[in-house]
């Protein structure tokens, strides 16, 4: 064994010329950023407010960049192979090679997951979640710190695997045995499990910190029953999490042995089963796309609720639907391999509690109805969001309702009829859901609202290019075509699959106007500014600080009444209101040790990618040592001076009576 | 370790006149733990789902009832569980403020769990060499790994209880110090609640 493990020169791939170009791009862009930090002179800035922050709402917008650089990666894979499948008809080749194009879609699936959707979402929680509940901070400030820079340090293994070696060729799920040694005896499938397992383990830190925050730090007279739905989905999400992360750790630390010691966990010899790491995969798999959508559908409720001036219809049933959602999560896995060919009733219990989700997802459906009725609906960018979530979203709930009979399902299993049905429910119910949140708390994280035209031309071009992109999906599953093919050659299908490419563009250029919209609002920020913390006359405490934030959040924590509890105080007349006295506010300080822990663990991953294992326990042991470290380190906090935050708030105050007089 | 013993030395004098701030902070971290723990609960019981699924999967090779020593694995049983009590009288005394009582129910702690882990070591190595490794069939795969895993945990927990030690003899029982014993008796009873599971679905059952 050498020094360097499998790594050798040999390892990049200087002779694709895509790949090359493509880093080529980042390493530009990379300069370029890295230049107009230095001619700012923001690097100290950098370290000290962001790369070390404990503050949730800093962690919450670097959460949110990373998911919109990953969604930029995961997009240009998406566009690839589109278009390579607009060009591969008719038995022509395309232009990307299967080898390539194999690792596109497995990069592409990994990526959105793990990489843009959830780190989206848990931006989005990071940032709003502590001030709906009125506290100062999360339960553990340094762990939120850690869970970011581990989420960060797996995407940074992903993205080095596309100039160091290759990704994995086995598509998102890895089943083995194409994921085992024998047919994948590249460094591919071994990115994916360290990329996974080291952000997987920043997820469940994650989980179990907002668990905590949430039940134990919300602001005095808040009842469970009176948390802001957010909240309350992002709690039952947290939950989720809490109950299915371990379940995938420990499925892909089972592969690693596979892999790396000669196991027989799913090898097909020495009695090794491959199902039980499909079975696995997907008891994490399925309650992982609700972790996914339900907060998204907290936003719809806080979005919907705030437009239409109206308290939320069914609040209690909104919370008991979600409940009801992610409970029923954990009993439906099997029906992602109803082929596997287990009994007719085994088939029949998954598919009839499939169908089942579909009760409570409908009585959330008619709540935001319901609260619309007879309200005055602003239809703001948010609310176009949440409007194009109801249409599309529920084409996707019928068509997981056609798939959920296993009779049906061994007619369309692996065909594009699931593509299209499983996207048409994550980006129709998430990532609408996480742009309706972006434009809605944009203002209060940043303190100015977003440019309103861009935004609705941003919308348009996603929801026309979505139903483009998607729906002759649904035409081709059943015209027989399956996923994951690389070219071609059926005169019947090329129809469809260019308007599907064209749908893409339209796509593409709906990302187009929305970092337009970022760069119009960002140079316009002074006539978009946010002086009032409340710029939508909003229903939750959140929007009863300033924009953005103090960074403690609250001088004086309130006492809870109402679930929407700044609308009860701006209707008692309670709201801007100066308490007699201030007191100092114990924070935590800024921690370097997340940083250091979390790269020492990337350092780690990828010298097990490449077996150095001299530098894998190295770095092992330097990861611990930091955190020993760290757990003695005594100068973790401080006090914020009531003369300061008397400074502040009087700012804040001052710009609400100036609001007020106008 | 002399660098570490040096931090904490510096420590004391902070963490003693900021104690009362933390109270509220304690609590949460002991309840954080706890669900920290219920998640690797979890992680037990997707190794003994697989365990299940795979245990009858030998491939030809030996079963549990060719290998398994029933009377070796009570002594190291024994042990185990004798263990949980030992860390509970350190408790009674770290709660007493009991210094010098909790950190000699500590090390005996230390000890048994050491005996503990060196038995499976011996188990593992024993196998091994007679040809039976984790790479010879399914069931010796899961029964490895399944064991394994809980003997990582029981390793881990033999080094934190090291650096707790130390620091309970270089700055006493602080109520900080106290909230981190609290949380390693938790790791350390729920390591002994699986280990029974183990004990009785891999070898008591297999055994039969």
């Amino acid at each position: 064994m050498s020094f360097l493990g499998k790594l050798s020169i040999e390892s990049v791939p200087y002779h694709e010329p895509i790949i090359m170009v493509t880093l080529a791009v980042i390493a530009v862009v990379g300069i370029a950023v890295a230049l107009l930090i230095t001619k700012y002179k923001q690097w100290g800035t950098l370290w000290s407010d962001w790369i070390t922050s404990v503050d949730h709402k800093h962690l919450g917008i670097m959460y949110i960049v990373l998911a919109m650089v990953m969604l930029l990666r995961g997009f240009a894979d998406a566009i690839m192979m589109r278009t390579q499948l607009a060009v591969a008809t008719n038995g022509a080749p395309g232009y990307l090679p299967p080898e390539h194009y194999d690792q596109i879609f497995t990069a592409h699936g990994v990526i959105m997951i793990i990489f843009m959707a959830m780190p989206f979402m848990i931006g989005l929680m990071n940032i709003v979640l502590p001030l709906q509940i009125g506290a100062r901070d999360v339960a553990y400030p340094f762990l939120n710190n850690l869970s970011f820079w581990l989420t960060a340090g797996g995407a940074i293994l992903i993205n080095i695997s596309l100039g160091i070696g290759e990704f994995a060729k086995t598509g998102w799920v890895a089943y083995p045995p194409i994921a085992g040694l024998e047919l994948s005896p590249g460094v591919g499938v071994d990115y994916y499990i360290w990329a996974l397992q080291i952000s997987g383990l920043g997820t469940l830190l994650t989980a179990v910190n907002f668990l905590v925050t949430v039940f134990k730090m919300r602001a005095p007279g808040m009842k469970l029953m009176q948390m802001p739905i957010f909240t309350w989905t992002c709690t039952w999400a947290n939950i989720l999490i809490a109950a299915s992360f371990p379940i995938l750790t420990a499925v892909l630390a089972m592969l690693t042995l596979d892999r790396y010691l000669d196991f027989h966990f799913f090898t097909n010899e020495a009695g090794g089963n491959s199902m039980m790491y499909i079975n696995l995969f997907w008891a994490w798999g399925h309650p992982e796309v609700y972790i996914l959508v339900l907060p998204a559908f907290g936003i719809f409720s806080e979005v919907i609720s705030t437009f239409t001036a109206k308290r939320l219809f069914g609040y209690t049933s909104m919370v008991y639907a979600s409940g009801a959602i992610a409970i029923l999560g954990f009993v439906v896995w099997l029906h992602h391999f109803f082929t596997m060919g287990s009994s007719a009733n085994v088939n029949a219990f998954f598919g009839i509690m499939t169908m089942v989700i579909a009760v409570p997802t409908g009585v959330k459906l008619f709540n935001w109805l319901f609260t619309m009725y007879r309200g005055r609906l602003v239809l703001s960018v948010p609310v176009l969001w949440a409007l194009g979530f109801m249409v599309t979203f529920t084409i996707g709930g019928m068509t997981g309702v056609l798939l959920a009979i296993p009779g049906a399902d061994y007619v369309l299993h692996n065909s594009l009829f699931l593509i299209a049905h499983f996207h048409n429910t994550i980006i129709g119910g998430a990532v609408f859901g996480y742009l309706a949140g972006f434009a809605f708390w944009f203002p209060k994280a940043m303190g100015f609202k977003l440019d309103e035209r861009t935004g609705k031309a941003a919308f348009w071009c996603w929801q026309i290019g979505f139903m483009m992109a998607f729906l002759p999906l649904y035409v081709l599953g059943f015209l027989g075509m399956t996923r994951r093919l690389n070219h071609t050659n059926n005169p019947d299908w090329n129809l469809w699959l260019y308007i599907a490419a064209v749908g893409a563009f339209v796509i593409a250029l709906g990302i187009f106007f929305q970092l337009l919209q970022l760069f119009i609002s960002f140079k316009n920020k002074d006539k978009l500014d946010d002086t009032t913390g409340d710029p939508w006359n909003g229903h939750t405490l959140e929007w009863s600080t300033a924009s953005p934030p103090q960074f403690y959040n609250f001088a004086h924590i309130p006492h809870i009444q109402d679930i929407d509890a700044w609308t009860d105080a701006k209707e008692r007349g309670d709201s801007y209101h100066k308490p007699e006295k201030y007191a100092p506010i114990h924070m935590p300080k800024n921690t370097s040790a997340g940083v250091f822990m979390s790269m020492s663990f990337t350092v780690m991953g990828f010298a097990l990618i490449w077996h150095i294992w001299w530098l894998a326990a190295a770095a092992l042991i330097a990861g611990i040592g930091v955190f020993i470290k760290r757990c003695y380190t005594s100068d973790v906090d401080y006090y914020v001076q009531v003369d300061e935050i008397e400074k502040i708030e009087q700012a804040h105050l001052a710009a609400n009576a100036k609001g007020a007089s106008v | 370790m002399s660098a570490l013993a040096n931090d904490i030395a510096t420590d004391m004098a902070h963490d003693i006149h900021e104690e009362h701030e933390h109270e509220h902070h304690e609590n949460n971290t002991v309840f954080g733990f706890w669900l920290y723990l219920m998640t690797d609960c979890l992680l037990f019981a997707s190794f003994f789902a697989t365990y299940a699924v795979l245990f009858m999967n030998t491939a030809g090779g030996v079963s549990g009832k060719d290998i398994f020593e029933l009377n070796f694995v009570a002594v190291e049983t024994a042990a185990l569980l004798v263990s949980s009590i030992t860390f509970g009288f350190a408790m009674i005394c770290a709660h007493k403020q009991n210094k010098s009582g909790a950190l000699a129910w500590l090390a005996i702690t230390w000890v048994l769990g050491a005996t503990f882990i060196g038995m499976e070591v011996y188990e593992f190595h024993h196998l091994i060499v007679h040809g039976n490794g984790p790479q010879e069939s399914a069931f010796l795969t899961a029964f490895f790994s399944l064991v394994g895993l809980h003997g990582i945990h029981v390793t881990s927990g033999l080094i934190w209880m090291t650096i707790l030690f130390i620091e309970v003899s270089r700055r006493g029982l602080p109520e900080k110090t106290v909230t981190r014993l609290s949380c390693l008796s938790l790791f350390w009873h729920f390591l002994d609640i699986v280990w029974i599971c183990v004990f009785t679905v891999v070898y008591l059952m297999g055994a039969m």
